[in-house]
């Protein structure tokens, strides 16, 4: 049982349903990274998909573009407690990527450019779950945030929707990537408020 | 008792230490200490239960049951105007943590240099960082850059001027209005001024920045413009509050 805050009253309540536990709305969409933003040329951009049997699917920039963006309207959660609801982001389909990909293993660690990692189960980025995104509201993606391309996984708090993704490497066992590491769940669902482990 | 754990501290002093910012020192049995650079979650519980959480730096470092925020008041925020109007000794206050383990220097990192970057009330966690290099004796050189709007605003400025040592070089930077005689006009970080108050990136640093986020964007792009390693410069950038 939590104790009262003398005089605290708090913000009219904010009875929306599209809110997870202990998440406020903003109307801004604030940056959170852990280094300095890369900066990085779609000329030599590239994305990467590794199995455990030694097979490497890769596109180019154009490449990618090739297989379709898809509109994606959705709310997103960051784990710092901001939601925004109603983005709209343009994107690649995880299950365009993965079509030809072939792996026993169950789960993935993303890797992004500048070194950061995240791990995520297969299952979560399959069937319309997952995108490279490439826009946020009708422009391309800003470098600050994640641009030219990122991962957006949106049922799961955002650190998960790895900036400067340059590609995905499947594993047998759920190791953790690098917020993981320092602290925060594995698994991060935002409903459940899966937030440090 | 682990850091997910809500735990209860009882308010035993608050100061203020600008004119919008103000410390607040709890105690807390049981807790465990932390590292410098570490946060913890503050939560608030209203009469009807309606609860508002919110993260914030720790000033304090190391062991012992005393905890140390410093909170900086944002007008239109909904948990930093009642910890700065409101809350008083005697008070009580949930919080958890110490949380983060990115953003953290330890005396036990070593003789390596260390350069520090504060905009505003992103000085806190550096501070602890200070603090735990003047506690443990270490050796490694420490630099603080610290971009303030004005005199008034500096946070522990008596300490930051106590804590100056062979090893520990503090510049201040005014960006709206300097103290009587500075030899410098108020202005902004630039990129020069980087260049030249701080650790040369050849002599490979441990870089914190904290601040607002366009400062601290900024400023991690001139860093590595002069030719610090970007896997060594750290960032904490506000959210919104």
């Amino acid at each position: 049982m939590a104790i009262f805050s003398r005089g605290f009253t708090g913000r009219p309540r904010e009875s929306n349903l599209d809110l997870p536990p202990g998440q406020f709305l903003t109307e801004d969409f604030p940056v959170l990274s852990a280094g300095p933003t890369p900066r990085l040329d779609t000329a030599e951009w590239r994305f990467d998909i590794k199995t455990e049997t030694g097979q490497t699917l890769s596109w180019s920039w154009d490449e990618l573009l090739a297989l379709g963006l898809e509109d994606v309207h959705t709310d997103i959660h960051c784990v710092t407690r901001w939601s925004k609801l109603a983005t709209d982001w343009r994107g690649v389909s995880l299950d365009k990527l993965f079509e030809n990909v072939e792996s026993s293993f169950d789960f993935v660690m993303v890797h992004s450019y500048g070194g950061y990692t995240t791990n995520l189960p297969l299952e979560d980025i399959l069937n319309g779950q997952a995108w490279i995104a490439t826009e946020f509201g009708g422009e391309p993606l800003e470098p600050d945030h994640g641009g030219p391309a990122r991962l957006l996984v949106p049922h799961l708090y955002f650190w998960k929707s790895a900036k400067w993704v340059r590609g995905i490497t499947m594993q047998r066992d759920d190791n953790p990537g690098f917020w993981e590491q320092n602290g925060y769940h594995t698994y991060g669902d935002p409903w459940r408020e899966e937030r440090y482990w | 008792m682990t850091y997910r754990d809500w735990l209860v501290g009882t308010v035993v002093s608050t100061s203020m230490l600008t004119p919008t910012a103000k410390g607040i020192v709890l105690e807390v049995p049981g807790w465990k200490g932390s590292a410098a650079g570490q946060h913890v979650d503050v939560r608030l519980t209203a009469e009807d239960g309606y609860q508002a959480v919110r993260a914030y730096s720790l000033a304090s470092t190391g062991p012992g049951d005393t905890v140390e925020l410093a909170v900086d008041l944002i007008e239109d925020g909904e948990v930093s105007p009642y910890l700065v109007h409101e809350l008083r000794e005697g008070d009580q206050l949930e919080f958890r943590g110490p949380l983060g383990r990115w953003f953290v220097w330890k005396p036990e990192d070593g003789p390596r240099p260390v350069q520090l970057v504060a905009g505003g009330s992103g000085v806190v966690p550096l501070l602890a960082m200070l603090r735990a290099h003047a506690a443990s004796g270490s050796e490694a050189p420490f630099k603080l850059l610290y971009s303030v709007r004005t005199p008034t605003d500096v946070f522990y400025a008596a300490e930051l001027t106590e804590l100056r040592s062979p090893t520990l070089d503090v510049t201040f930077v005014f960006t709206r209005e300097t103290p009587q005689g500075w030899p410098q006009p108020a202005g902004r970080v630039s990129r020069e001024l980087l260049g030249s108050a701080t650790v040369p990136a050849g002599e490979h640093p441990a870089v914190f920045v904290c601040g607002p986020t366009g400062f601290v964007e900024a400023v991690a792009d001139w860093l590595v413009e002069l030719g610090h390693d970007p896997v060594a410069v750290k960032t904490e950038r506000f959210g919104v509050n």
